[in-house]
């Protein structure tokens, strides 16, 4: 691999965006495939497939046998609400291997004290969440309990395409919930990508347990195939 | 901290950068129960000094040694790891999968 293949590769990636590298197995030729770039490829639609899927593997085209790197973006978990379960939830998904943000206005919670080592945004949804710029490869969870926090929070990423949606409460509370976006706009479609209550159903009681049952649904949503997906 | 891949292809190019040789070895192909996916990295520089995997580390041990040669020649390789082949039986996957790992100089 040249050395400004290789850069290149960490340069994309550093941004954010996906990369796949095509090298022939047979003389160790290389290219890279950016995404802007896929539509006009001529392996486009294998290409296309793989990203979709992340997965990297061989193909054969035309007698040639190729490897398909795909290079997907580092998975990012947006946490919004600093509290107790976030201080399970932020430690636990970082050894997962994604890059944790947590949010919330409030500054006696949202504390580097609290929070060792996590990005913390002290500010309100509308002003912390756009820069983020949540993307496919986000996973977004409103935890604070406060619908003044969690409600804007949850209806910005139904604006975007974040692979997992959750939320803190009962079914109770999400029928509430439920109502409010509604009526702020929220389509049907929007309030059925919400996963609430939050987690998958393994009896969690501690803040750490739920940390974990969160994470496992997240790992489903990532990982299974779509139908069936928790 | 996990190494993760990112951080392992950028540490070839911080190596390289130093004037290290540097050699990227990557699972290509896998069949049956392998550990890591296709698309899993190792790299290695001219000390010897590896970060990541192409297994659950029962060949990285031989993935170095070739990967030194590599960077030594030039010319890129790709190794097979699986019980079906003889050498296997001393380094093998005990998972009973095979993979191959193209391994290639970072010029």
């Amino acid at each position: 691999m040249k050395l400004a293949t290789l850069a290149e590769i960490n340069r994309e990636r550093a941004a954010r965006r996906p990369v796949i590298v095509v090298t022939d197995i047979a003389n160790g030729e290389q290219r890279i495939v950016k995404a802007a770039d896929l539509a006009g490829d001529p392996l486009h639609a294998e290409l296309d497939r793989h990203l979709r899927m992340g997965k990297s593997g061989t193909v054969e085209i035309g007698g040639r046998k190729l490897f398909l790197n795909v290079y997907a973006p580092t998975a990012r978990l947006v946490i919004v609400g600093a509290v107790h379960i976030s201080q399970a939830l932020a430690p636990l998904a970082r050894s997962l291997g994604y890059d944790v943000t947590v949010v919330d206005p409030r500054t006696a919670f949202a504390s580097p004290e609290r929070f060792p080592d996590v990005p913390l945004i002290a500010e309100w949804p509308d002003v912390a969440l756009p820069p983020l710029d949540v993307d496919r490869y986000t996973a977004f969870v409103a935890l604070t309990h406060d619908p003044k926090i969690d409600d804007p929070a949850l209806l910005h990423a139904l604006g975007r395409d974040c692979f997992y949606i959750g939320a803190l409460g009962s079914p109770k509370t999400h029928e509430r919930r439920t109502e409010r976006l509604k009526a702020q706009g929220a389509s049907d479609a929007g309030i059925a990508r919400i996963h609430a209550p939050i987690g998958l159903e393994i009896g969690a009681i501690s803040p750490s347990e739920i940390a974990v049952a969160i994470m496992a649904e997240i790992t489903a949503q990532l990982r299974l195939p779509k139908a069936s997906a928790a | 901290m996990l190494d993760r891949d990112e951080d392992i292809l950028k540490a070839a190019e911080d190596w390289r950068k130093a004037g290290h040789g540097v050699a990227l070895a990557t699972v290509v192909e896998t069949w049956g129960s392998a550990p890591r996916p296709a698309g899993s990295s190792l790299v290695v520089n001219d000390d010897g000094t590896f970060l990541g995997s192409v297994s659950g580390g029962c060949v990285e041990g031989a993935v170095v040694t070739e990967a030194l040669d590599v960077i030594a020649s030039g010319t890129p390789r790709m190794l097979e790891f699986g019980v079906a082949d003889d050498a296997a039986w001393k380094v093998g996957l005990s998972c009973g999968g095979t993979i191959r790992v193209f391994v290639e100089k970072v010029g």
